[in-house]
């Protein structure tokens, strides 16, 4: 076995996500497959490689640093579920005693 | 008496131009056989209808002053993926409903100061992520050569609505072979440009270093007419290319006498359809007629793309998708903390292969396995990437099959995601390069489904695969849509 379901119920709460307990079984199983398949890659000896971020290489790309127009708030947070003015409501964040 | 189904984009635009069709009639056009043929296909989540009218009058008008433009007044479809302001656009995803952006990603607004107009947005695996569309949470969509299969993903509305004649041209994008393989599977050209050709502002991310955004057309010319609109550098995207863009359209035509084409002997597979094989191995022989010389060459690193791909991809997605928290757009579902509401949220908006994604992206890069997993996915990358380096030493393009079967049946593979990942083998290597490829229609197996050919060119080389698929498409000259989609075609 590669993973096991509490490890995959560990990565679901780390994805911020919550499974069934079919679901978690269901994932197991599968990622367990997939996770045995990329095992291939240990067949490369692959020592002192750099590996690849990105496939076409660019250097850090400078500009001025000039104000520019931006989206007005109301655009800004207008696709929000839930809000006060021109705040994001979400739930409690820290308990209160 | 003309055909629209039958003109190219530059043909379509002489029409206009000649005042021989006004962009309100081609639009109407277009719109009349989506709501005849959709019911059917259901390659587009949404037609915009009232925008599609309003843009076509528009392009009327700019005709009228006399304007000039490659896709002015032009109708295309449009992947749902590519933020369009005030358009709502889900990626296919629950997640998402009711989202409006409030500005255009970059193609849009170079396709808007081109003229054209917007029919519609296409049908797509949720976020991208799949192989034949049937991860759209919204609904399935059927290729047009047989209803009972799959039309290829992510892009696949874009595919079967282009192959349909539902639209003239369409965008779409491709992070493993999601244009590639769709436009492969139902028999239409579909390019992926260069890593960074093309502007990824207001593309929503999938996997950020492998995305790429490309047209879906009926023939090469069409491919090359959007190419040249959606090709440039964008100061808004920090991976954009600062090069100047070639007049793509010249190549057409050229002769490819002396040209070299690679054929990498890893591509022509074990379990691949014999009628994939043959077919594209006739389409190289056109090559070879035409002049150019055949090579062979050596990609030894392909067999392990997909287990980088889906490494890279995933980790990437994890990322990527953690925006989507019930806070600053789409749906929420409430919970009695922050933490319980983005778990209520995020589980009741993904479906189960972005799940799948993102929880194998998060472990792979988690504490104890990012070195095992990630990194080594880094550096096998390279890998890939050196052998095309070397194999582009002795040739100028390389050609492989799209895919290696046609396309199969809806539900065929949805029970086994690693079966489906494979699909996509003969494509992915080209996204973990960062290189252009272009699929051409070349043939149909024994029960009449589609076949693409897949010319891979070196960085920047657009113009060069466009030359080799011309050849190609003149003398096969595939681009048909199927019998049954013809009915009420109009005609001017």
């Amino acid at each position: 076995m590669k993973i096991t379901k509490e490890v995959v119920e560990y990565v679901a709460h780390l994805s911020r996500l919550e499974f069934s307990p079919d679901e978690a079984d269901m994932y197991t199983a599968q990622l367990d497959r997939i996770l045995a398949y990329m095992d291939t890659l240990n067949k490369l000896d692959t020592t002192g490689i750099e590996p690849t971020t990105h496939a076409i290489p660019l250097v850090d790309v400078m500009r001025a640093d000039e104000t520019a127009g931006g989206l007005a708030v109301e655009e800004s947070v207008g696709n929000a579920p839930e809000r006060i003015d021109s705040f994001f409501k979400v739930p409690p964040i820290i308990e209160a005693e | 008496m003309t055909d629209f189904l039958d003109c190219d984009i530059a043909e379509t635009r002489e029409l206009l131009k000649k005042k021989e069709l006004t962009s309100v009639e081609l639009t109407t056009f277009y719109l009349d056989r989506i709501k005849e043929h959709d019911v059917e296909l259901a390659s587009y989540l949404r037609t915009t209808e009232e925008l599609a009218m309003q843009m076509a009058q528009e392009a009327d008008r700019r005709i009228a002053m006399g304007e000039d433009q490659p896709l002015l007044g032009v109708p295309l479809g449009i992947k749902d993926i590519l933020c369009t302001k005030g358009v709502e656009t889900t990626c296919a995803s629950q997640i998402l409903k009711g989202f409006v952006p409030p500005y255009d990603a970059t193609v849009i607004g170079r396709l808007k100061g081109s003229g054209f107009v917007h029919l519609g947005r296409l049908n797509m695996d949720e976020f991208a992520m799949g192989s034949s569309t049937e991860n759209s949470s919204f609904q399935v969509t059927k290729n047009p050569w047989d209803t009972t299969r799959i039309p290829g993903g992510s892009s696949g509305g874009s595919a079967a609505a282009v192959a349909a004649g539902l639209c003239s041209a369409a965008l779409g994008t491709d992070t493993g072979g999601s244009i590639r393989q769709p436009a492969g599977l139902c028999s239409v050209v579909g390019m992926k440009p260069t890593y960074g050709r093309v502007s990824r502002y207001g593309l929503i991310a999938f996997a950020s270093s492998l995305d790429q955004i490309g047209p879906v057309t009926r023939n090469v010319r069409d491919c090359a007419t959007i190419l040249r609109v959606i090709c440039g550098h964008d100061p808004l995207d920090s991976t954009s290319i600062p090069e100047p863009v070639p007049d793509y359209l010249a190549s057409l035509g050229r002769e490819i006498q002396g040209m070299r084409i690679g054929l990498p002997k890893e591509y022509f597979i074990e379990g691949m359809d014999r009628d994939v094989k043959e077919s594209v191995e006739q389409s190289v022989k056109i090559l070879e007629r035409n002049g150019a010389a055949i090579v062979p060459v050596s990609l030894p690193h392909s067999e392990y793309a997909v287990a980088v791909y889906y490494i890279i991809c995933t980790a990437e997605a994890s990322s990527n998708l953690a925006r989507y928290d019930g806070v600053k757009y789409g749906m929420r579902v409430g919970g009695k903390d922050i933490i319980q509401m983005y778990k209520k949220t995020r589980s009741a908006g993904f479906g189960s292969e972005v799940k799948r994604r993102i929880i194998l992206g998060t472990y792979v890069l988690s504490s104890g396995y990012y070195d095992a997993y990630y990194r080594k996915a880094g550096q096998v990358r390279t890998l890939i990437r050196q052998d095309f380096d070397k194999a582009f030493e002795r040739c100028d393009l390389i050609v492989t099959p799209v895919s290696p079967t046609t396309a199969f049946k809806i539900g065929e593979r949805t029970e086994d995601p690693l079966t489906m990942y494979l699909s996509d083998i003969l494509t992915i290597p080209v996204n973990l390069a960062g290189l252009p490829a272009i699929s051409v229609p070349c043939g149909f197996d024994a029960t009449g489904l589609p076949i693409g050919m897949q010319i891979i060119g070196k960085p920047l080389d657009e113009s060069t695969i466009l030359q080799a698929a011309f050849v190609v498409e003149q003398e096969i000259g595939l681009n048909k849509i199927p019998e049954r989609f013809r009915s009420r075609g109009y005609q001017s």
